[in-house]
Formats: structure tokens, sequence, C-alpha cells
């Protein structure tokens, strides 16, 4: 078999296809609270990262303008063993922030490729997440996301999450659902 | 002689002249009933209230500002707020520390609207007024420097020092916690802390005792809620009673030191009961604390060896400092310094403030700390457990908040109004305390006295007493002379009941 091209052409194109199915599968998953299903679309060294957003200067914000992840205060920056955790605290019944069930859309566009070392491919993404709790609380969680995934023998694997949400002040009582 | 531009606001109101009718409508002390542990939601609810907050609480409050070790080096600044007045935590070239009010005192700009920096001079950007914290260039930092166009627009005679950034007159920092006050009368940092301090100084201390030898994680977490302020400020100063149900989720599925299973702050399974001693302690002044000093318990078992190490140590060397001082090992919260900073000083460690931004709506700011000294691992996994456990994306206060929200509607309406809400838990059960105009509840999780103390504080600071009333009111603390009184009874009581026992 040839070696694939995935810098351009239909091979590119197709593997795009491939994993805008798989991710979309996989917000569908989260918004219908299948979430056994979901866990076992992350990897096991799966990582999930939302650093806080600051207001600095223009020349400082590439550099200064969020949180460091891995030593740094951020809204999220933990390995899957801790979303597990937040799985099971959703499904004691007892997690008032979530009980009643809020409403939730994950709503992912401007997809692209950005890397291919297969098996891994890094991806670039715009997200909005809506949710709707009880009756007029609504929040909107939208900025920018970079996955990971990585082909695997059962399928596609989501390896890293890194969302940089819009936002400086948490407009939003609280991050109850998975961005 | 005081700068001009030293704020103060020991008359925040406008003088209203007398009349035959008081112009005064509400009391915030007839909405505060104590002795029958009995408070209206107009407390919570009313926006009348909310602005005799604004004018006669929080500018006469010791407000948390920010950790020092947020302006480490000279320039560096924080972005925080004292109430609803934007400041600037401040650290000149020479190093010291000034609060300043971050609004030009030309049209009013916000000056700075960047969250953290280093810079010798702000710049507003309207008409670019400039404040210098160069004390070579001007006379005392945040002073007024340049003005553009000083000839022609002000014949050169604009009187600078009298129009520089408006200075908080009383700024103290205890161990690295920075507290501001815009009144110049108010009493001293250490007065109005009281013995509350020791629960500050085990926040501020390292974990084996070195005095203030803490800093802060970078990243200070903030968000809205939908709720009053108090709501806040209650929840840590002595609310236990609100974890069995509130955190029935979190705590089900374990994510504290021990691991999955085990409790969320780390008391190992025999600990943290009322029968190790565990009573709530509250202040004369407002300030409450979920526990006492007396209530000592020892560092978490960790599921790591080398965290255990850490700690052991830690709690080791603390003990035996403490003990060489006569000092108590207990007092790690959750408490509230009135009115609005909280913390917990254990498992976790991190402090909060509720910022008002109207009756209901509050903007919720929260550090984390650790040991200065601490090796990488440890502070990673104290990060780790942090992020875990606080703030909107933490599996413990995700629930508080969706309470203060829902509670806050739920109150809101005109027959809701009407009816006030329950504080009598525990009332006429409170205990003497070793400390300074302290009592404690005779309980673990229920008794709300540290409410109760808290609004009555609070009620005596929106009514606008004056500083000489407020001190006056404190003075002494009549919980105590009823817990004796109520003894003395019980007492007597028992003994002629005794004697007639042998008469008969």
């Amino acid at each position: 078999m040839n070696e694939r091209d995935y810098t351009k052409g239909p091979d590119r194109w197709f593997l795009l296809q491939e994993i805008s199915d798989f991710l979309f599968h996989e917000a569908n998953l989260l918004d219908e609270r299948r979430y056994e299903e979901w866990l076992d679309l992350l990897a096991d060294d799966y990582h999930y990262s939302v650093p806080l957003r600051m207001n600095v200067e223009f020349a400082d914000a590439d550099t200064r303008g969020e949180t460091k992840v891995g030593s740094e205060v951020c809204w999220f920056d933990e390995p899957k063993s801790t979303v597990e955790l937040r799985v099971l605290q959703l499904a004691t019944g007892v997690h008032w922030a979530e009980e009643p069930v809020s409403r939730v859309s994950h709503l992912v566009t401007n997809l692209r490729i950005e890397e291919v070392t297969m098996p891994e491919v890094k991806l670039s993404s715009r997200f909005l997440v809506y949710r709707n709790r009880v009756a007029d609380e609504t929040d909107f969680y939208v900025g920018r996301r970079t996955d990971v995934v990585r082909r695997t023998d059962d399928g596609w694997q989501i390896v890293k999450r890194h969302l940089l949400l819009d936002q400086t002040v948490l407009l939003a009582k609280n991050l109850s659902v998975f961005l | 002689m005081a700068a001009a531009n030293l704020g103060s606001t020991s008359d925040p109101r406008p003088s209203v002249e007398a009349t035959a009718e008081p112009v005064v409508t509400t009391l915030a002390r007839d909405l505060v009933d104590v002795d029958n542990g009995v408070i209206s939601r107009e407390v919570f609810m009313s926006n009348e209230i909310f602005d005799m907050e604004m004018h006669n609480l929080f500018p006469r409050a010791w407000l948390f500002v920010g950790h020092e070790t947020q302006v480490a080096d000279p320039g560096d600044y924080f972005s925080s707020w004292m109430g609803t007045d934007p400041v600037l935590l401040t650290r000149d070239v020479d190093g010291e520390i000034y609060v300043l009010l971050n609004s030009c005192r030309h049209r009013g700009m916000k000056v700075c609207r960047y969250d953290e920096g280093n810079t010798t001079q702000f710049t507003c950007p309207y008409h670019a007024w400039s404040y210098s914290m160069d004390g070579s260039l001007v006379n005392v930092p945040g002073d007024l420097f340049g003005v553009p166009h000083m000839k022609a627009a002000y014949n050169g005679k604009l009187d600078k020092p009298n129009w520089g950034l408006v200075r908080c007159p009383k700024v103290y920092n205890y161990k690295g916690l920075v507290f501001a006050n815009w009144d110049e009368n108010a009493e001293e940092f250490l007065d109005y802390a009281g013995d509350f301090h020791w629960w500050l100084d085990n926040l501020a201390d390292a974990f084996d005792g070195t005095p203030g030898d803490t800093e802060v994680f970078h990243g200070v977490l903030k968000w809205r809620i939908k709720s009053n302020w108090k709501f806040v400020s209650e929840n840590f100063l002595g609310d236990t009673y609100h974890g069995a149900s509130t955190h029935a989720s979190v705590e089900a599925v374990g994510i504290g030191p021990g691991g999955r299973g085990q409790r969320r702050h780390g008391e190992r399974q025999d600990q943290g009961g009322h029968s190790m001693g565990r009573t709530k302690t509250s202040f004369r002044n407002g300030h409450g604390a979920s526990d006492n000093i007396a209530y000592e318990i020892p560092y978490p078992e960790f599921v790591e060896p080398e965290m255990n190490e850490y700690f052991d140590n830690a709690w080791e060397v603390r003990k035996e400092r403490l003990d060489a001082e006569g000092r108590r090992l207990g007092g790690r919260g959750p408490a509230t310094l009135f009115p609005n900073m909280s913390f917990a000083a254990g498992f976790p460690r991190s402090i909060l403030v509720a910022h008002p931004i109207s009756a209901t709506e509050t903007e919720v700011w929260r550090w984390f700390l650790a040991d200065k000294r601490a090796p990488q691992y440890v502070k990673e996994w104290l990060r780790q457990y942090y992020m875990r456990y606080a703030g909107p994306g933490g599996m413990t206060e995700q629930d508080d908040m969706e309470n203060w929200d829902y509670a806050t509607q739920a109150s809101k309406g005109v027959v809701a109004q009407r009816y006030p809400y329950n504080y009598q838990q525990g009332l006429g059960t409170e205990q003497l305390s070793e400390l300074d105009r302290a009592v404690h509840s005779n309980h673990a999780i229920s008794g709300e006295v540290n409410a109760r103390a808290f609004y009555r504080r609070w009620a005596e600071f929106v009514d606008n007493l004056s500083w000489e009333e407020l001190t006056d009111l404190a003075r002494s603390d009549d919980r105590i002379e009823a817990i004796i009184r109520r003894e003395d009874a019980a007492a007597a009581a028992a003994a002629a009941a005794n004697e007639s026992e042998s008469v008969r």
C-alpha cells in the first residue's frame, strides 16, 4: 500500500471527514449524557486543560494572556482519572449543580487539521457550548480549542483537549458541564 | 497635613438638614432579630439595604485586596476591588505597597484595565493624565505626574499633589495578606481582627508553622453569581450544616488526599466529629470560624508516600514550634473575616472574596496558597487538588452556587419577602471560649451562633453607627454574660434539686 499524503489532496480531505464525524459523535454523546460511552473515547493518557485568560497588553498577549497549564491555576488541568470522578459525581443524582439536568449543546466548528504524525492528528477548532438550566438560566461558553486524536485498532480516541475560553471573569455561575 | 487625595469616608453621605420627620426610613437593626434568631429577607434582597451597605459598610470595613506575592517586585500591580470600587494593589519603586483607586481624577476613566503587570506609571487613555509610582518624581507614589498641555490648559498652575490617584489611607500587610480600609478613622487592623488572627496565622503561615512563609499560585479564579454576597460569607463563616446535603455528591465520590472514597478535606475516618471537640467560634465583631483553635487534627493521610513524608514532617515541626510558644494547634476554618473575606487554612488552603455588584449579583474571587519552600511535587499535588475541589469547576463549590443563586431567586418575590429566614439553631446553647469576646457553638454541625453575630455586627455598620459606637458595642460580649447567667441558674437549680432530694 502506498504511503498516504496527508498534506494535501483526497487523503487529507478523507481524514478530515473521518475525524469530523468522530468529534461530532463525541459531542453528541456528551449532549445526550452518555458519559460511560464518552469515557471510552478518551485515551488512558487523556489530558483536559482550560487555562484562565487575563487582560494584558497587546505585546504580551501571546506570552502572558493565559495561565500556564502544568504549573498555574486553570479552570481545568487534569488527567482522565479526574474526569472519571466528575462523571461519577454527575451520576449520583444529588449533584445539585446539574440536578435537574441542564440542556446542553456542544457545537464544534472551523475544524482544521494542524498536524499529522500518525497515528496522531492535531486539530484546531472553535467551540460553543450552550447550556440552559431550569428556566431562564442560559450560558454560552465560547472559544478556541485544540485536540489531539489518536487512531487505534478500536477507532479514534481523544488524547488531549485544550480550550481557551473567551472570558476572564466566568460569566456562568459554574463549569459543571464538560467543555 | 493629610494630602487631599487621601481617601476618607468617615462622613460618607451628604448631610441632611434636620427635620421633624426622620429621614432614614429603614434601619438594618430592625431587620435582624438576633435574640429570636429571625432575619428579614430584605437584608439580602433590598436595593435600599444594598445601597446602605455600599455607603456605610464597605468603605469602613477592612477588606482583603490581594497577596503580597502577587506584587513581588517594584512596579508590580494587581487589579482588585474594594466593594464596588476598582483599586490597584501596587508596589512602588522603593518596594512599598500602596492601594490606589483605579479611576482618573480628571474624568474617572479606569487608568488601568489590565489584570496585572509591571509599570512605574499609569497613564489614562482618555486625556493622558499620568500617575507615577516613582517617589523621586512625585511627592507620594500614585500622585499626578504628567498633564498634557499643562501650560496652555492650566496656565501651569494645576495643583498636582492634590489631584493624584485617590490613595487608600489604611493598608495593612498581615504576613503577606494585604488588607485595606478607606476610613482613616477606622480601628487598626489588629484590633479589628482580634483573636480571630489565629485563623489568619494558620492561613498565612507555612504548614510547618514558619510565619508568613506562603505564596499564592499565579491565577485568580473569578466568576459571577446571581446571589447576594452575604450568602457566600455566611457559607464559610460556620455553616457546617450544609455539607451533608449540599456536598453529598462530591463526598460520595471522594476527591481528597486519601483518594477515591475518602473524605474531601482529608480527615481520617475517625476524625472530624463533635466528639473530638469540634465546635464553632463566633466573635462579637462579626468574624466566625467553623472550628476552634483547641480542635486539633493532624494533617491528612495521603495516598502518595512522599506527600505523607512532607506533611508528617511539617506537622511535627509545627507542633514543636507551637507547643514551645504555648499556642493551640487548631483553627483551620473554613472561616470568614467580617465582612467578605472567607478562607480555609488547611485542605484546601484558599482565600475567597465575595465582591458585591448589586443586591442579587456578586463576583467571587478565589486564590490558592502553598508553602513557599514546598518541593515541586507538593505544589503540583495541591494545585491539582485545589482545582478539582474549589471554584466554578471544582466538584465541591459547583453545588454551592446552585443553592445561593436559587435561594436568591426564590426569595425575591413580594410574598416571599414577608417571611424571614430562620437562624434559631443552638439559640441559648452557646459555650464559653478562652478567646477574647468570643463564644462557641455546642455542636460541630448545627449551631447558627456565628451567623447571628455576623448579622448583628453587619447591622451596626450598615446603620452607620460611629466608630465610637461600634467600638463601644464590641468592647464586651454580652453573650458571655448570658452563658454565665444560664450556667449559674442551671447550677442553682441542680443544687436545689439535690437539697430537696437529701431532705426527703
